[in-house]
């Protein structure tokens, strides 16, 4: 049989790491700046710089355009060589390639204006939504079509992993999107509450699992063994950590809700599957580690294998951690505090940073067929973002346990020793400098490596096409031979890889969702429960516009330290007209699911215009254009519209004069405010005043004495009276 | 939550169905033949072939 010629195409993984190494420097740079608003609160200088805005852009820049982008050209550039084939569709690519950046640039510019859905890493509002799962598509279609021209029987086990990427992170994304949209800029969510949140969680840490981590394995599986040039340690582990690992993390979800509402059952489940996550977990990187068998003395000389060997071990012990932290009593401890944002940065600075900067040095240079311009270059990188990623770290652990501790710390007389939450931030800023030192030693590694690539690629050129021959596939080899093992034939046909993916990954979601979906009729509900006002409602839109959840939870947990500081323990109840909800994960300002009532409404206008007012030392950014841009109502009733149709108890009576009833709301805060104030003058559509309506409302439902204005949501309605 | 019929199946299907799935998977690492896991764990330095033709031209 005659060899084929064909030519791989280097150019769009070119492009791919470029974007990567671009969007890499912006999305970190965005955290530094976050980092230093922490310590330096005045660094808030506008709305679209407070930190509630930017902190999505920061995460989603970090995931999706950095990481993101660096999957895409370790796939395109290992899928063509595993399968023997140039990319199917040259056109598919690019359409790929500038979408995603697309995409990228829709999401830079629409979270600074505040247009975001509130699910964290999932901010993004629908129409982009859209565009993500056309993208996706294109690229998976791209994906298959290769597969299917292959001229190399076997998929290699990275491609597998590959493919468990795009079916997963294709349904979690359509899942947890399920929006209702009320214009081009605004949606909720068509779960609520308890529901909303387990969705959530189960998309959040998916996307852990199936974006940060499935797919960088397929890379550690394939660009390891390259650098090392041997063989991966034990395939056979690989195919165990792969079955293990996708079946197992798609139920892991729950353990970013211990403790909360949940149901308890759901809870638990979460946990076990965590726990068990550790074995195909180290499994994989004991395999990853042993490739190196003999060849550690290399290790010592090359850069890229000093990253991948820091990457590896960061993926081992970021997945003890993590099932760790899902166990109750160390989550009692490390839920919302700093703990878990270290946990993470040990994730993505460690594991994929250094993956993906290991497999830049491997590629960049083979892409302009030259070598590295300087070997030294790139091992100082390695030593200033390794040193980096400790500045980063070590500091959050102490402040983690820091918080934690003094959060639960009680006199003899029962009472809080830090009543005042404020004390327990103040102690933290030299923590925060010191963790912003090691984003920026983990930065300034970058620039030295965007250095050593421009100097390497102008000492090369680009072989855009990289011509290559291999035998075709004959036909006969696709018919099943007598006796031979089973798996084969799934290996052989990747479309039914896929399927058995889609299965594995479809058990844990459907086993998990299902029952929460009927929760719906099973909650235990609270009559005194009714729906916002649309003052209420719009105020909580503009708590979602300004990020508030990023530092403020909702959600009390059953523990004495926390009734004790916040009040009774949050019900699952309570939510039941929460669209999206708005639990949050993080702490860095005390929890506000029963802050309504707890102060006048004098107190949120002095704070939100200037917290440290009334906080002396306080980190909060200013939220001053609330005080000069008007509430748009424009679109209240449809909101009204969209929440019944969504099972909120509106009456119609309600919707058809809503404005009014928004109106004589505001009328009276900002008398209130007149009158509680001196010389200031409250104009009622003020945005403060409709943020103050909500904040106000938080939590006093249970306590049974509803405002006239919440009567009046659901008066006339007989549903609601029943 | 107790409210949900044979909520208690739940846990149980899903360690039988996780047991089953790791078993089936194990099986078949044991019982696939040593010479076809070698060829299939060379693919990724196979390409360095490619790699010498495309620099010999």
């Amino acid at each position: 049989m005659q060899a084929e010629t064909f030519y791989y195409d280097n150019k769009i993984v070119r492009n791919f790491t470029v974007a990567t190494i671009i969007w890499g420097v912006i999305g970190l740079l965005v955290g530094l700046w976050i980092a230093l608003s922490l310590v330096y609160p005045e660094m808030n200088l506008a709305s679209w710089l407070s930190f509630g805005r930017l902190r999505a852009l920061h995460t989603n820049g970090a995931i999706f355009a950095f990481v993101g982008n660096a999957i895409f050209a370790g796939i395109y550039y290992s899928l063509q060589r595993l399968l023997k084939t140039r990319m199917a569709s040259d056109l598919l690519s690019k359409v790929h390639f500038w979408g995603w950046q697309l995409i990228i640039v829709a999401a830079v510019i629409t979270l600074p204006l505040g247009i975001t859905s509130s699910k964290e890493y999932a901010e993004l509002e629908w129409p982009i939504d859209i565009g993500i799962a056309l993208i996706w598509v294109i690229f998976g279609v791209n994906m298959f079509w290769t597969i299917l021209k292959r001229r190399e029987r076997h998929l290699y086990v990275a491609i597998w992993f590959y493919i468990a990427t795009f079916v997963t992170v294709a349904v979690l994304h359509i899942v947890n999107n399920l929006e209702l949209p009320i214009n081009a800029f605004k949606s909720y969510s068509i779960f609520a509450g308890v529901q909303d949140a387990l969705v959530q969680w189960w998309y959040g840490h998916n996307a852990v699992a199936f974006f940060l981590t499935t797919p960088v394995l397929g890379l550690m599986y394939y660009f390891v063994p390259k650098a090392a040039n041997r063989p991966v340690y034990s395939y056979r582990l690989s195919i165990i950590h792969f079955w293990a690992l996708i079946f197992l993390y798609i139920w892991a979800g729950p353990h970013h809700l211990l403790y909360t509402s949940l149901p308890d059952w759901a809870q638990s489940l979460g946990t076990v599957f965590s726990i068990m996550l550790i074995f195909p977990s180290w499994g994989g990187m004991i395999n990853g580690l042993l490739t190196l068998r003999g060849a550690w003395d290399k290790v010592r000389d090359s850069a890229i294998l000093k990253f991948f060997v820091v990457a590896i071990t960061a993926y081992g012990m970021s997945t003890l951690e993590g099932p760790l932290l899902s166990l109750k009593n160390f989550n009692a401890i490390a839920h919302y505090t700093d703990w878990i944002p270290a946990h993470v940065h040990i994730g993505t600075l460690g594991w994929n940073g250094f993956m993906i900067f290991g497999m830049i040095y491997y590629l960049m240079p083979k892409l302009y067929k030259t070598s590295l311009f300087s070997e030294k270059l790139a091992n100082a990188h390695f030593w200033i973002a390794t040193t980096g990623i400790l500045f980063w770290a070590l500091p959050m652990y102490v402040s983690g346990w820091t918080q934690s501790l003094m959060w639960k710390e009680f006199n003899p007389d029962g009472t809080l020793v830090y009543g005042n939450f404020l004390e327990t931030v103040t102690q933290l800023i030299p923590l925060y400098f010191t963790r912003a030192i090691g984003g920026t030693l983990y930065i300034i590694g970058m620039l030295i490596m965007v250095v050593n690539i421009v100097r390497t690629v102008s000492t090369g050129k680009l072989v855009a096409q990289e011509e290559a021959s291999a035998l075709p596939l004959s036909s006969t080899e696709y018919k099943k031979v007598k006796g031979e093992h089973w798996h084969r034939w799934i290996e052989r046909k990747p479309v039914q890889l896929m399927l058995f993916s889609i299965v594995a990954i479809l058990i844990g979601g459907i086993i998990e969702i299902v029952p929460t979906l009927m929760v719906k009729s099973n909650i235990p509900t609270i009559s005194d429960v009714k729906p916002y006002t649309a003052l209420e409602l719009e105020g909580r839109d503009l708590y979602i516009r300004e990020g508030c959840n990023a530092c403020h939870s909702q959600m009390i947990r059953p523990f004495r330290s926390e009734v004790a500081r916040y009040g009774e323990y949050s019900k699952a109840g309570e939510f039941v007209y929460d669209h999206p909800f708005l639990w949050g994960s993080k702490r860095t300002g005390p929890d506000l699911h029963r802050v309504g009532g707890k102060y006048p409404h004098s107190w949120h206008y002095n704070h939100m215009l200037d917290p440290t007012s009334m906080s002396p030392g306080s980190i909060m950014p200013t939220y001053e254009w609330m005080y000069t841009s008007d509430l748009n109502t424009e679109y209240t009733t449809a909101k009204l519209e969209a929440m019944v149709s969504l099972g909120v108890p509106y009456s119609a009576d309600y919707i058809a004069n809503a404005e009014k009833h928004l109106m004589a709301q505001a009328e009276e805060i900002a008398a209130e405010l007149e009158s509680q104030l001196t010389d200031v003058e409250v104009g009622p559509k003020e945005e403060i005043v409709a943020l103050i309506a909500y904040l106000q409302r938080l939590g006093i439902d249970i306590k049974g004495t509803p405002s006239k204005h919440t009567e009046a949501t659901v008066a006339g309605n007989q549903t609601a009276e029943k | 939550m107790e409210t949900i019929d044979g909520v208690s199946i739940y846990p149980i299907l899903s360690f039988l169905i996780f047991f089953t799935l790791f078993v089936g998977a194990v099986a078949y690492i044991l019982l696939k033949d040593r010479k076809s896991i070698e060829e299939i764990s060379l693919l990724p330095l196979d390409n360095d072939k490619d790699f010498s033709h495309e620099e010999t031209k």
